[in-house]
């Protein structure tokens, strides 16, 4: 599963700049709205399922090198979190849908 | 009774998010410049540059209070404020155990410098301390106040660690002498939007980041620049008092 089918399937917008994202295979998933937590769990390559859109998220994110964050609930993150997560090569990708529903929806596509 | 100007929350070098220009000499200056009497240092989960700003403020009026902005397992920034390097070493060892030992990755998170008083260069900080302690907020309360602190939960109207977006209300069992809002909201507006906080007193600081970030507009009229003084002046007891300026 790539990262296009994800965001198909689960009809999410890309937040930051588009690329190709059929060569991106997240390689599972991971989710806590605690930095701490995230930092200390989350893998390598995995998709954060959170709803914090704030700037921090961006520097948690390249440092384990995620696929992509699902940012849940419509939560909108600032212009700062955007130039951030562009200039870093990180995705950020937007959901109306709360974590607990994406989170489901990926387990059912088979992201574990 | 005498009127001062306290800045509660501000940065240094050692801050992974701090712009190198807040090295001690420089902090002093615009301080000086912004009108404010007292400052306190407020580094994340760190204070070993409180001494140099202290150093560096040496012969002006500038009085600096040792201090840490410290996180909190729930992720909330708790300013611990002292007034003496004895109360904020006793502080530190303690956080130094409640710390994850993870080394700080400086290209995602930026340099934490130690320096000296004139701003040169001592050591790296490699500890990470842009993380949480494992303290609760209660916990960590606790322990301020045990040190004879005071314990004011910073920006707490910020996204980002600040205490009302995180936990939505001030927790019964948080015995805080003040709540902290950032630059963003003014001290009129801010009960208005969230009506929990009524009842605390307030302060307002510019956690400054950047030379050009300090507010100075928390007024405290106080018989001699001590937290002591600035607690009774929280809760305006024995003639003391606090006000906002206009910043």
């Amino acid at each position: 599963m790539t990262l296009q089918d994800v965001i198909e399937r689960l009809d999410l917008k890309v937040l930051t700049q588009p690329a190709n994202f059929s060569k991106v295979t997240p390689t599972g998933g991971y989710t806590s709205d605690l930095l701490s937590c995230v930092m200390a769990g989350a893998k390598k390559g995995a998709v954060w399922i959170t709803l914090q859109a704030h700037l921090n998220i961006v520097a948690v994110a390249a440092l384990l090198e995620m696929s992509a964050i699902i940012i849940t609930e419509n939560a909108q993150p600032e212009a700062a979190t955007l130039n951030k997560a562009n200039e870093e090569g990180v995705v950020l990708l937007a959901t109306e849908l709360p974590s607990f529903e994406v989170i489901g929806r990926l387990w059912e596509m088979g992201l574990r | 009774m005498k009127s001062y100007i306290a800045e509660l929350h501000s940065h240094t070098v050692l801050s992974p998010c701090a712009e190198v220009e807040m090295i001690p000499p420089l902090i002093v200056r615009a301080a000086i410049e912004r009108g404010i009497d007292l400052l306190a240092v407020t580094d994340h989960n760190a204070s070993a540059n409180v001494v140099a700003v202290q150093k560096a403020a040496q012969g002006t009026d500038l009085r600096v209070l040792p201090g840490m902005e410290l996180q909190t397992r729930e992720e909330v920034h708790l300013l611990c404020l002292f007034d003496t390097l004895e109360q904020l070493e006793a502080w530190q060892s303690l956080v130094n155990e409640h710390l994850p030992s993870l080394e700080n990755d400086s290209k995602y998170f930026g340099e934490q410098f130690v320096v000296d008083e004139t701003g040169e260069f001592i050591r790296r900080e490699t500890q990470l301390l842009l993380t949480s302690t494992d303290f609760s907020l209660e916990e960590a309360i606790a322990a301020v106040h045990a040190l004879e602190g005071l314990a004011i939960p910073a920006h707490i109207d910020r996204k980002a660690n600040g205490l009302l977006e995180i936990l939505g209300f001030v927790p019964e069992g948080a015995q805080v002498e003040a709540l902290e809002l950032s630059r963003h909201v003014t001290a009129e507006v801010a009960p208005l939007r969230y009506p929990q906080i009524h009842g605390y007193p307030l302060v307002r600081d510019g956690d400054a980041h950047r030379l050009n970030e300090f507010l100075g507009v928390n007024e405290f009229l106080l018989e001699s620049p001590t937290l002591a003084e600035v607690k009774l002046a929280l809760r305006r007891e024995n003639g003391r008092e606090h006000r906002f300026r206009s910043g």
